[in-house]
């Protein structure tokens, strides 16, 4: 176990109280940790002074795992339990996963998302990351000496609301507290944005190991606008990869392989895609179990002419992306590589091509993602230094919609919407004394329902009998600024009202993260009612911290009677908090009392947020508005 | 006297407000492009989620309406043609684009043709057609948006509203040719 490190003086407790918030590159291959120290971002490395986490989790029979470069190390010898770009199966039903059948896993085709049977029982993909997460988190706690605040986490900007909260999911599980989910091109930006200061647009290209994704952006005046976003969920460095495994399989005529040695020959395949990024030609020797041996000769150009079908279906993504924000490729400023699979020379020369323009390539790609995390997380946590400013306006990368009749997908929110939006539309019932409708939630760009991604079912219930056509029934669909949706439905005649979160699609619900709470825990002795009040407690106190704070600033805004209720609603939840420490009330009743708060204080908050947007608009101070 | 109500008196923001009083701009068809970019800005500076981590769950949800509040209302400016329906509905003008579809016949004429165009360059994958048809198609915008805005200055809602939902077709047929370079590149 790694030695606890104990910061030296002076340097944990910084004078404006540093917040210690963290970004997360949750990546396919690998993932990484960052945060801003003194102003500087940073990877933090793991005890062997080693940045990148391997995103691979190794199950053994005791109901241990191993996390990481040992996991990575029994790949060829223990396949079937050692999980390797699990974030391919993130949100994922089986159907969706391409090559499935090459796969050495033992999938369980439950509904929603696709889980993992292995020695240690099955796992869901979110449990998988989470020990990722997990072991992220640690590492940055021990390096930083203290709790975190909260994290960024990347996601690819062509995730899905089911692989967005998937990994939203695996966070929680980790007890992590997401301040944001962010896209990776978006998060390469500010790594680039900030540090060069420039202001233009911005293609930000983007291929990791199993997603692909383009992002446009505008850069202008602290302002980092997505434009448009697009690519391919499930197009990766891995594709080509497992091109140059057939083509070995198909040239050394292989007979069908065992999972050892297909994960020997896929090991090795990644191995030589990565030598031809700097040479011209190179052998490929293997010895697999089998007893089948492998000698062979490659040319870069070769390999570059067996994946460019790959490179094409980039190609026609940044098309599209390009047509979404309304800009040609020549309006483009400057282009940003992101990913390890971008080292390879002929997808860079593709995208010079494209864009007459030499992509810039001065931060690792690998780490890019993170230390734009990172400095998404600082700013958020609220350390930023004053004139340090930025804002970040993000899109939702598909469009959400509806099932009509005839099993046709009407659009509610179209993509590439800056988030947080909402729109709602009105609808009406098929048949004379309806009673209740149907609300099946899509998301997809395809007319035809089978053709997009189910994401919710839910009824409304209770609607009075009506001739069809008569009842008006107001959808509304609102996305946060995380990029999930939630959706309600409402009747206006009567007012009946029915509303959910789109979560359950994949069938995660929240008993069902509490059990797996409860299973992280078993082993490591803790108790999870504890775990759950220790949070609410914190979020008590934070809740009682930032109303003060409101109070203090904008008190005026209440009359006396105003006051002495939001007073009443603080002294309650305080009170709440010193019963709860002597166990005398439990996390249900805290939350209560938080809620109450909440609604308490919604109409000061807006009379604040009023009068805040007058004093930006009208440029005036505070004093001459009041 | 509570100070709020001194507030209120002077016609407070509120998230009821009209797109163009939420952004102080004049509710007229001409717009200064940088004077809404930049109220935008202002007021997503202030009201965005981003703000708003370490606060309050109340401040939280207002943070998330105001955001949507002022992302709904720069994306109908922004546009002309949302800007231009927006304000045949602050005028009572409703565009009834579900029970009113009558065209007059000579844009429907045209409709037929460009369809007969879309088909053939789709069929033939001929790319430069499909840029052709599309050119055409900017250019009959731009005309029609010119139209919109002569009759919104002269206050002319109703025949402005035929022209909003003219416009209507030439998106959806321009989604379509869209489609179309999609499949050919695809």
């Amino acid at each position: 176990m790694a030695l606890l490190q104990i910061s030296e003086p002076g340097m944990s407790t910084a004078p404006h109280q540093h917040r210690l918030a963290v970004g997360i590159d949750l990546g396919t291959t690998n993932s990484l940790v960052a945060t801003v120290r003194n102003s500087i971002p940073e990877v933090l490395n793991d005890e062997d002074g080693r940045s990148l986490l391997p995103s691979v989790v190794r199950y053994l029979p005791n109901g241990h795992a191993n996390i990481g470069y040992k996991a990575l190390a029994a790949q060829t010898t223990d396949p079937k339990n050692t999980i390797v770009s699990v974030k391919r199966f993130m949100g994922r039903g089986l159907a969706d996963i391409a090559y499935a059948e090459n796969l050495p896993y033992d999938f369980q085709d439950t509904p929603g998302m696709v889980q993992l049977k292995t020695v240690a029982g099955v796992k869901s993909p979110v449990e998988v990351s989470a020990q990722i997460l997990a072991t992220l988190r640690q590492r940055a706690e021990d390096s930083l000496g203290d709790d975190l605040v909260g994290a960024v986490i990347t996601v690819p900007a062509y995730f899905d609301d089911a692989q967005r909260q998937a990994t939203k999911d695996a966070a929680q599980l980790a007890g992590l507290n997401v301040l944001r989910l962010l896209s990776e091109p978006t998060a390469a930006a500010i790594a680039y944005g900030l540090d060069n200061a420039s202001e233009g647009v911005y293609a930000v290209y983007d291929l990791g190991g199993g997603t692909f994704d383009i992002s446009i952006l505008k850069l202008s005046k602290g302002v980092f606008e997505v434009l448009s976003t697009g690519g391919d969920s499930a197009l990766g460095g891995d594709d080509f990869d497992r091109r140059l495994f057939c083509w070995i399989s198909e040239h050394a005529k292989l007979a069908p392989l065992s999972d050892e040695d297909t994960a020997i020959l896929l090991v090795k395949a990644r191995e030589i895609k990565e030598l031809l990024s700097t040479k011209s030609e190179t052998t490929i020797d293997a010895k697999l179990n089998s007893g089948e041996e492998i000698h062979l000769r490659i040319t870069a150009e070769e390999f570059a002419a067996m994946t460019s079908h790959l490179v094409v279906k980039t190609m026609s993504a940044i098309k599209k992306a390009l047509r979404d924000a309304n800009v040609d490729a020549d309006d483009v400023d400057g282009v940003v590589m992101v990913g390890g699979a971008t080292r390879m020379p002929h997808v860079q020369r593709a995208v010079s091509e494209y864009f007459h323009t030499t992509p810039h390539a001065n931060i690792d790609p690998d780490k890019v993602v993170a230390l734009g995390a990172a400095i998404q997380a600082n700013l958020l946590a609220g350390n930023r230094a004053a004139g340090d400013d930025w804002l970040l306006l993000d899109v939702i990368p598909l469009s959400l919609g509806i099932e009509t009749m005839g099993g046709l997908v009407e659009k509610i929110i179209p993509r590439n919407s800056t988030i947080p939006c909402a729109r709602a539309q009105e609808f009406t019932t098929f048949k004379d004394g309806q009673t209740a409708l149907a609300v099946h939630v899509l998301q997809g760009e395809r007319e035809l329902v089978s053709d997009c991604r189910s994401l919710a079912r839910f009824e409304l219930r209770g609607i009075p009998p009506m001739v069809a056509g008569a009842a008006r029934i107001r959808i509304t669909y609102q996305v946060d600024a995380d990029g999930l949706l939630s959706v309600s439905a409402r009747e206006l005649r009567s007012g009946v009202e029915a509303s959910i979160s789109v979560k359950p699609a994949y069938g995660l619900e929240d008993d069902e993260i509490a059990r797996m709470l409860q299973d992280s825990y078993t082993s490591a002795d803790v108790d999870m009612v504890a775990r759950a009040l220790r949070e609410e407690q914190v979020e008590a106190e934070r809740i009682v911290l930032a109303t003060q704070s409101a109070l203090d600033e904008d008190g005026a805004l209440l009359d006396v009677a105003e006051r002495a209720a939001v007073d009443g609603l603080m002294a309650q939840v305080r009170q709440a908090i010193a019963d709860s420490q002597s166990g005398a009330v439990d996390h249900q009743v805290l939350k209560r009392v938080i809620e109450a708060l909440a609604d308490g204080t919604e109409d000061f908050a807006s009379r604040r947020m009023d009068r805040s947007v007058r004093t930006a608009l009208t440029g005036k101070s505070l004093d001459q508005v009041v | 006297m509570p100070l709020y109500s001194s507030i209120e008196a002077q016609r407070p923001l509120t998230i009821m407000q009209n797109h163009f009083e939420l952004f102080q701009l004049p509710a007229q068809f001409a717009l200064d492009l940088g004077a809404l970019d930049a109220a935008y800005r202002d007021v997503q500076g202030k009201v965005h989620p981003d703000r708003f981590i370490n606060a309050s769950s109340a401040e939280k949800r207002v943070a998330m309406q105001w955001a949507t509040r002022a992302n709904e209302a720069y994306q109908t400016l922004k546009s002309p043609q949302k800007r231009a329906q927006y304000l045949c509905e602050l005028h009572g003008v409703d565009l009834q684009t579900e029970s009113n579809t009558a065209m007059p016949v000579s844009f429907l004429m045209q409709q037929m043709e460009w369809r007969e165009e879309l088909g053939d360059a789709r069929a033939g994958k001929d790319t430069d057609a499909l840029d052709a048809l599309d050119r055409q198609l900017r250019g009959e915008r731009k005309t029609l948006l010119a139209q919109v805005g002569a009759q919104l200055d002269a206050a002319d809602y109703v025949n402005a509203a035929q022209s909003v939902r003219a416009l209507m077709f030439l998106d959806k047929f321009g989604e379509e040719v869209r489609f179309a370079f999609e499949a050919i590149e695809a």
